[in-house]
């Protein structure tokens, strides 16, 4: 490696139009390294690139860097950030985080080998966006952390608390909490039912990701985790639909986010498995 | 793989979104790092990282060992409840249950220490045996005629 050379950062591959060159204008990347766009002859799709320190960049030191998640958190930013700067001008391919070549002629060349699989995939995506879908489900009584008060579940039992031992009190809330949770997750398996029907009405494709196992909104268990690929023009009804599935469905709750540029679909063949895309195809 | 819609924005593919795309700053960054980190196309860089060919549970524990009060900060906590991930946090409805059960306990002990009683190791098990036998809070009298011995806590 020419250790002093910048290297080249790839965000994605998008059609090579002077819209979109002009888009790039002034738009700062990686490093807050100015962003152009990198053609290889006649292709008609171009790698969006910037420059990138080899010293920051190199394997060695990339890997240190994926544990800094400060750094982590910076370049996926700006990562995305270019990406969905581009995506509201033209169809983007969203390449992986940090995908960098030693110099322009290296990423051109990977650019001409693939060019045409570009194309088709660009082509499939042209006017659709990704929508992420998620369910969360609110525990029951989470809230208090003495276990004292369980929540609105277990007010049915609340009236003879006082006459209850400690105990018994306890296993009564105990097992209104532990039916109250059951109906919720019986709710959200209704809900992501609903969601699984209305879904093709509006999206060609779906991909699959696994919950976000964890408190991302408070102290909500995420239970599904998919993302849509939804036209334009029918994203707002998406999310009216989405919204309306889960009405009457006590503590679930559905999230809708995007548009994102189509991340999850950019692959030709995703991860094959259940729920991949292609499954989610509209009638 | 085919696609049965018409494609009718083929014409005018500079015309800008009629959707919004948000900012970088307006998305989660959790929905971010699982796009960036996971998804997109990979193709062979010259620069190998593969790191990202690894799961990104894997990156999840880097992030976690690198800084876990800074993530918290930006509200990234999604190993909280991934019992692999886990040290002192919940770890889902059992540890959630588990760590209920143990104030519970708690709670039950020193009851029963202020009324005077000898407390028992096995608390819970008693109150659930007990269930519909004591009038009052006024149990441990109850308690103490329980059939099964108390157990000798070092005493």
């Amino acid at each position: 490696m020419n250790a002093r050379e910048d290297l080249t950062y790839v965000y994605a591959a998008v059609p090579d139009t002077r819209e979109v060159r002009a888009s790039l204008g002034g738009l700062r990347g990686v490093s807050g390294a100015p962003v152009s766009l990198l053609a290889a002859g006649t292709a008609p799709v171009a790698f969006v690139v910037s420059r990138v320190a080899p010293d920051e960049f190199d394997e060695r030191t990339l890997k240190a860097r994926f544990e800094d998640l400060e750094w982590l958190e910076g370049v996926a930013r700006a990562h995305h950030e270019v990406v969905q700067t581009v995506a509201r001008h033209d169809t983007v391919l969203p390449l992986r985080l940090a995908t960098v070549y030693q110099n322009d002629d290296r990423a051109r060349r990977a650019l001409t080998d693939q060019s045409r699989a570009f194309t088709e995939r660009i082509a499939l995506l042209r006017g659709r966006s990704e929508f992420g879908v998620k369910l969360y489900v609110s525990p029951a009584g989470s809230t208090d952390r003495t276990g004292r008060t369980d929540g609105a579940e277990s007010r049915e039992g609340a009236a003879d608390d006082a006459s209850l031992t400690p105990g018994k009190a306890y296993l009564r809330r105990r097992r209104a909490q532990h039916s109250a949770q059951e109906t919720r997750y019986r709710y959200a398996q209704e809900a992501a039912a609903r969601v699984e029907a209305l879904a093709p009405r509006f999206s060609t494709h779906r991909v699959r990701h696994p919950a976000q196992t964890g408190a991302l909104a408070g102290p909500e268990e995420n239970v599904l985790n998919d993302a849509y690929l939804v036209p334009h023009d029918r994203a707002e009804e998406f999310r009216t639909a989405l919204a309306a599935a889960v009405e009457g469905l006590d503590g679930v709750r559905v999230e809708v986010t995007g548009p994102w540029a189509p991340y999850s679909f950019a692959t030709p063949s995703p991860p094959s498995g259940p729920g991949a895309a292609g499954e989610g195809a509209a009638p | 793989m085919s696609d049965p819609l018409p494609d009718r924005f083929g014409s005018v593919p500079s015309r800008a979104a009629p959707v919004p795309y948000g900012p970088s700053s307006s998305a989660n960054l959790a929905d971010i790092l699982e796009r960036v980190l996971d998804k997109g196309i990979v193709i062979a860089g010259d620069i190998r990282i593969n790191l990202l060919d690894i799961e990104l549970l894997t990156i999840k524990l880097r992030i976690l060992v690198a800084s876990v009060d800074k993530a918290k900060e930006m509200g990234i906590d999604w190993w909280e409840h991934d019992p692999s991930l886990s040290s002192k946090h919940t770890g889902g409805p059992l540890a959630e249950e588990n760590r209920r059960l143990r104030a519970e306990l708690e709670a039950l002990r020193r009851e029963r220490l202020a009324t005077g009683e000898p407390p028992e190791a096995e608390v819970f098990e008693d109150v659930e045996a007990a269930d519909g036998a004591e009038p009052e809070d006024e149990a441990p009298p109850a308690r103490a005629t329980r059939k099964r011995p108390p157990r000798k806590r070092g005493t």
